[in-house]
This record gives C-alpha cells, structure tokens and sequence, in this order.
C-alpha cells in the first residue's frame, strides 16, 4: 500500500426529520423486575413474538420502542428494514437477555441502513450481542450489551459489532465480556466511537479494516487489549486512517480469553493500544497507563503466527506504516509482560524489576519500500522510549530505537459524521 | 399450454382416485398482495383421503442435493400461472416469472409416538409425486415462496396437530421433536420456524441489492430423474414441457455431484455439499461474505474455500484450530468443528439446524482428509 495520505471525504447528509410513527410494545402487559437474577428465567415468548413482528413490520420512519423491563427471549431479533429506530427506556431500564437462547445467534442482527439503536442493553447472547452487516447511516448510542458470567471463552464474539457498514456513530456505549471484541468496526468507512466503555474483553475497542475512523473520549480499562487498529487478509478492503485519541487505556491486563486461531487471540494480556498492519494511525492526546506488557505496540501480521502463503490473499500488506504516536501521557506499564518471549526478552534488557518503554515494536519492515519518510514510525518524547524487539529474527538483536523514531508526520483530518435519519437514504440515492 | 392443461388432467384424475372424491378442489390461487393466513388459501397442496398431495397443474421436484435440515425430508413444489415460464440460467436460480409460486414442507416418517420422528434418508412410498400419506408422516411446517410483481415474499406455516390445515406464523415458531435412528435410539432436539427474517438472511444472497431468490431450482441442482406419476422423466425436460422453463440450451447441462453418490469424486461431493449447505451466506455479496470464505460451487479452491485460512470472525468458532481447512487434518481444521457443533455462535450453518448432521460432517472430515498438500504457515502461537 502506497501512504498517501487521502483526504477524508465526510459523507454529506441531509439531517432528515422523519415523520416518526412509534410503535410502542408497552401494550404487551407484562413487565418484569429489571433487577431480577439473570438465570434459569421464563421466556417471554409473547414479548418476542410480538418485538420480531414489529421488527417485521416496520417501515421507514418507524421507532420500535421496548418498554423497561428484563425480557428474556431465546431466539435472535432481526431487522432489515431501512429507516428504522429501536428505542429503549434506558440501559438500565430496558434489558433483553437472550441466556436461554436456542437460535440466533446473534441478540439482534440488522442488515439495514439509516438505523438506530438506542437506550437498551443486550446480554448474554450466544453469538455476537449487535451486529449490524452492509448498512449505511448507522447510530449506536447508550447500548449496553454485557455477558453477566464475566470473561468466558464461551462468551458470544462480538458486543456492538457493525461490518460493512458507512457513516457509522458508536456513542455513550458500553461492553463487557466479548471473546473477542466489546466495540468493533469492520471493514467499514466513516466511523467515530466517543464516550464509550469496553471492559472484560478480550479486545476493548477493535477498529478493523476500516477507512477513516475517529476514537476518541473513550474508556477501555480491563481489557486483554485496550484499543486495537488491525488489518486483517483476505477481506474486502485494507484499511487506513484512524485517529486514536483523548482516551483513558488503563491496565488492560486481563488474561486473553479468546479462542485460540481468533485474531485477538494474538494480543498478548496487557496491551494498551495495539496497531497491527495498519496504516496511517495517529496515537495523540491518551492517558495510557499501567498496561503490563506495553502501553503501546506496533506490529505485523507477521507477528500473529497466522499467516502463510496459501492462506493469504496476494496483495495483503502486513506492515504498518505511517504510524505516529504523540503528545500522549504515559505511566507504569510494560513491567510484567505476557509470553515467554517477552518475558525473557524484557528480563533480558531490563532486568527482573526493570519494564519494557511505553512503545513495543516488533520491528518488520517491508525491505522493498525502506525508509520512506510517510511510511515511518514516530514516536515523540512524551513516550519513555521504542523498543525494537527484532521479530524477524526472534528477538535476537533487540534495541532502543527512541532517538530513530523522533519524526512527525501530518496529522489525519477528523471524521466528520453529519446526521443519520430516515430519508438520508434517499438523499444519498439521489446524490449517488 | 396444451401441455400445461393435459398434465393437470392427468394429476386431478390421479387425486379423484386417491381420494375417492367426487368434488375437484379449487385451483392454485396466485394471490397477489397481503399475507393469507392459511396455508389452504393457496390451493397448492390437498388435504383429501388421508394424503398430502400436490393440486392439479403442481409439479413436485426434487434436488439433487438438497440442504440439511435436522433430517427433516422436504416436499417441494413448482407452479406458475398460465402463459408464463421462468428463464434458464446455467448456474444461478431461475429467473422466476411474477406468479410463481414455490413450496417446501418439511416432514419426518413418524416413529410411534406423536413427536418421535424417524432419522432415515428413505423416502416415503409415493413421495414426492403422490404426496404423502399422512397416516405415515409427521408434518411441521410448510414454506410458500411467492413471486409477485415487487418480488418474491416468503410465508412460513406451520401445521396444525390434526394435520388438516397450516397456519402462517410470520414470527417464526419451535417444536420439540424426538429423532429415532435405526437402533431405536432417541435424541429429542428443537426443531426451529425461522421468522421471515431468517428466511431472507439465506434467501437475499446481494445483502446491499436486498433481492430475495430462490435457492434450491438452480439448473444443477435440478438435472436429475423424478418420478412423476406418468412416469420418469429428467426434472428439467419436464419444467420446459410443462411450459414451465424456457432458453434451456441443447446439450448436456450443468450437474451437481449427489453427495451421498459413492461412485463420484469426493471434492465434487463436498463442494456440491458445501455450495448447498452454506453459499447462500458464504458467497461474493451474501451474508456471511465479511468472512471472504466463499463456498459456492463456483469459486476456486484457494484460500476463499477456506484452504489454510485464517478465521475472521469466529470467536469461539475457531474450536482452538488455526485455519479453516488443513490439508490432510479434519481435526485441525475449523470448517469440520463448525459444522459438528450444536451450540450457538459455534455452529454453522447458523440457521437451519439445532442437531448434527453427523453425514455430511463425515463427507466433509473425509474431503479434508484425502486433499493433498499442507499449509506452509508459521503455527507457532503466543504461549
């Protein structure tokens, strides 16, 4: 991949104010205590019966709204209808518990545009909490999803996870528990996460093969990793341009829970922020803090043990490359690394009571494009310093690279996301 | 037409004799909006002297191979109106005329009790052509596909306990059934209604486009021998002489191996397997394609068929195993794992099936096994 750096093109859209025609489920009678046990729960099958029936029958404009309560349901919602608004009573108040579910497996799948969802809390699904695949114009705002047994390996993959998705907001938003990721956006384009919180999974924040995205003001404290940037082979497009900045990444050392042959299941406990094969990354303006293996790494698909030559697409491009870390605020972190590897290699250079700097390379770099200025790794001085661990070679000739890496690089302009409605499809259609 | 109106002669003779009845029942009705309530609106299939029995001018077809669903077996019928037919294609589903209307109904031979089932691949005597006799099945539900004029709708109904009659359940629905394999051994399962949704989640194969298809009636799938009642006949000469297919090219057409076929190549058996069972999700603009593992019988077999590809959003899924398919180890690959699961997030296909399809993952375990080859990866994973 060649780093120029592209400009962003915000998706311009046309606030709608969409004739809205609630539909309210408060109707159905029955509400339960909200501070029930999760556990073995009745099924509230006329609830779900009824909820998957406005899901189906809603139109453009529609808002589906679920009363307060803890609904217990044991199949997965579906929605593919454009336009449409899930509304809950709150986090707190509205919560759907899919612990006794036999078919989904997802909590609640969209496969639809100009879609909101807000004010509830999804747990313990079996799958993926929310995923939203092929959309445009996506909101998430105050959802919660959680698995309430803690971190588990059984645990559903992802929390808020939209795929393939444009102009996408994930805001005031919260996960606790995913296998893999809590927050996680794919192979998407135009995305912001703010406000939000990840804790207990095994990725807190996970921004993937994903073009223009912006993170910021967010918690992720708990976690195996903190915030992940990754690009991943074999998938529609390579991504580049995140910005990652004004979050808390605190002690994210929770041992990696994730399947083995996952992607995560790379991540060595104690990441804070964690940029693998991506380009185009800005680190700036974090509180990075106590994150036992590194406060910051920067890697290689190389380093994940997972590629090989027949299993990877031609054209995948496993270095990261125009990656500046700056003007961050940085304490404790890198004193007790996970893995063998690296335990040996910071008792190595460090000693038993000493800690890796805030920044962990793995050190590859494409030999056919060395050196080209926009394509380097810059570090300011307000990280304690680079460590090149020397990967290629197995961590033979590991060394300090602080003073190398003291380059800047432009900043990425922010992402802009302008309104989500219901006739913003329209007006994209009409503009396409 | 002259044909059309002769086999539908030939099909009501054929129910006044089964069912001594003297009455002929209504003729299909194409209707064209709303949601009816009743599988029996639709005239497709009769209720007459204790058979299920497709209505006059309604073929019943068969695939060659059909996808799994919890060993249920599958009534499925074609009808379309006068004057119109489906175009050829030699690899996608039909271009369906607005009018057509197709069925599935899922049933299990009975063991005994009412909610034992038999696991067995026979078929019922006379099925598909006569119908069914109900003393003899069980029947759960029965899928209506309806091409009309914005496109095609799916209506799920479910059968009554009489078995007289199907009532729609947009919302899907559960049974508790028990499966009696050939031993006499009982494993009780849920047998799972999906909802319209989960209907078009494997049925809209361009998520962006949103266009609901067909699945099963794709020319390879169908180029096989059925017996009708007026005898045996190849299913696609006798869709163009019921007038109901057109543009079918001379020569030979496009087959797909019968998984269960012995005699044929085993990668021809678990890809045809495959491209049932899974790329309605797994293929270029389907569903599961943020996965890029692509399935369909079409695409080749490098790492989009999953040869030594890492997962991309398996979670759990993975079972602890690296790459999807390893050349020469069912055990170490996903794709097997997967498809010998029953737990949710685990299992694939995702929708479909609540038991193990403990056939096909064989089939699959056993096409591994004999690929040549191996995955040139680095393995070695963090401590």
């Amino acid at each position: 991949m060649h780093s120029t750096r592209p400009s962003r093109r915000p998706v311009v859209l046309v606030a709608a104010v969409a004739a809205v025609v609630a539909a309210s489920l408060a109707g159905c009678g029955r509400h339960s205590d909200p501070n029930a046990r999760a556990g073995d729960l009745p099924v509230d099958a006329e609830f779900a019966k009824k909820l998957q029936g406005q899901l189906l029958d809603a139109k453009p404009g529609t808002v589906v709204e679920i009363p307060a309560g803890r609904w217990h349901l044991d199949r997965g919602l579906s929605l593919r209808v454009n336009g449409v608004t899930i509304r809950g009573a709150g986090m707190e108040q509205t919560i759907l518990s899919f612990r006794e579910q036999v078919a989904g497996p997802e909590g609640l799948l969209a496969q639809a545009s100009d879609f909101t969802i807000e004010g509830l809390t999804i747990e313990d699904t079996k799958g993926d909490a929310l995923k939203i695949n092929s959309g445009d114009n996506i909101t998430i705002r105050n959802v919660r999803v959680r698995w309430t047994d803690g971190p588990k390996t059984s645990n559903g993959a992802y929390g808020l996870y939209p795929v393939k998705t444009n102009n996408v907001l994930i805001e005031g938003s919260q996960s606790f528990g995913a296998a893999d990721a809590g927050i996680y956006v794919g192979q998407s384009r135009n995305v912001v996460v703010r406000n939000c919180r990840a804790e207990q999974n095994v990725a807190g924040i996970e921004i993937e093969n994903t073009i223009d995205a912006d993170v910021h003001d967010n918690v992720a404290t708990g976690n195996t990793g903190g915030i992940l940037v990754f690009n991943m082979p074999n998938l529609s497009q390579p991504g580049h341009s995140t910005r990652v900045f004004h979050n808390k990444v605190d002690a994210n050392n929770l041992g990696n829970f994730g399947a083995k042959g996952t992607a995560v299941a790379s991540v060595p406990a104690g990441s804070g922020i964690v940029v693998n094969s991506n380009s185009l990354v800005e680190i700036f303006d974090n509180d990075v803090t106590d994150n036992a293996t590194a406060n910051v790494i920067i890697s290689s698909y190389f380093s994940t043990g997972y590629f090989s030559t027949k299993g990877t697409q031609p054209g995948y491009d496993p270095y990261p490359r125009g990656i500046a870390v700056h003007d961050n605020r940085f304490k404790g972190g890198g004193d007790s690394p996970d893995g063998m590897d690296l335990k040996v290699l910071k008792t190595a250079m460090f000693g038993l009571t000493g800690h890796f700097p805030d920044v962990l390379w793995d050190g590859y770099v494409d030999a056919a494009r060395p050196n080209v200025p926009e394509e380097r790794l810059c570090v300011d001085a307000t990280a304690s310093g680079v460590l090149n661990a020397d990967g290629p070679n197995k961590y033979k000739n590991p060394r300090m690279v602080s003073d190398e890496l003291r380059c800047k690089l432009a900043p990425l302009s922010p992402v802009t996301i302008r309104a989500v409605g219901a006739a913003a499809s329209a007006a994209s259609a009409a503009s396409a | 037409m002259r044909l059309r109106l002769l086999s539908g002669l030939a099909a009501l003779a054929t129910l006044a004799f089964v069912a001594s009845c003297a009455r002929a029942p209504a003729p299909v009705a194409f209707i064209a909006d709303g949601k009816p309530e009743h599988l029996s609106d639709w005239h497709l299939l009769n209720v007459t002297g204790g058979r299920l029995a497709p209505n006059a001018g309604v073929l019943p077809y068969d695939l060659v191979t059909p996808l799994f669903s919890d060993y249920a077996h599958k009534l499925r019928t074609v009808w379309m109106p006068a004057g119109v037919s489906a175009n050829y294609s030699p690899d996608q589903a039909f271009d369906f005329p607005v009018g057509t209307i197709l069925s599935k109904t899922f049933y299990y031979p009975r063991a005994g009790a009412a909610d034992a089932v038999l696991k067995t691949y026979d078929a019922e005597p006379g099925a598909p052509a006569a119908g069914l006799d109900l003393s003899r099945v069980r029947l759960v539900e029965t899928r209506v596909l309806v091409r009309r004029a914005a496109g095609w709708t799916v209506l799920p109904y479910v059968w009554n306990a009489e078995q007289t009659e199907a009532e729609l359940q947009r919302t899907g629905d559960t049974k508790t059934l028990e499966l009696v394999d050939a031993q006499g051994h009982g494993e009780k399962f849920t047998y799972v209604v999906p909802n319209e949704n989960q209907c078009a989640s494997c049925h809209v194969t361009n998520l962006r486009a949103g266009e609901f298809s067909p699945l099963g009636p794709k020319a390879r799938n169908l180029n096989r021998t059925l017996a009708y009642a007026e005898g045996s006949e190849n299913q696609i000469a006798r869709w163009v002489r019921a007038g109901f297919l057109t543009g079918v090219p001379a020569g030979e057409l496009p087959r797909a191996a019968d998984w269960r076929d012995a005699q044929q190549p085993i990668a021809a058996r678990a890809r045809s397997y495959l491209d049932v069972n899974c790329a309605h999700c797994h293929q270029a603009s389907a569903t599961a394609s943020n996965t890029s593992l692509r399935l369909d019988a079409l695409g080749p077999a490098d790492w989009s068929l999953g040869l030594c590809k890492p997962s991309v959003a398996a979670g759990k899924g993975t079972g602890d195993r690296i790459q999807d398919i390893v050349p020469g180890k069912p055990d170490e690959s996903i794709l097997p794992f997967r498809l010998a699961s029953t737990e949710g997030g685990v299992m694939m296909p995702e929708l479909g099936r609540t038991t193990v399809h403990q056939e096909g993952v064989q089939l699959i375990r056993d096409w591994i096994a004999a690929m040549p080859g191996h995955c040139d990866s680095n393995h070695s994973t963090k401590d």
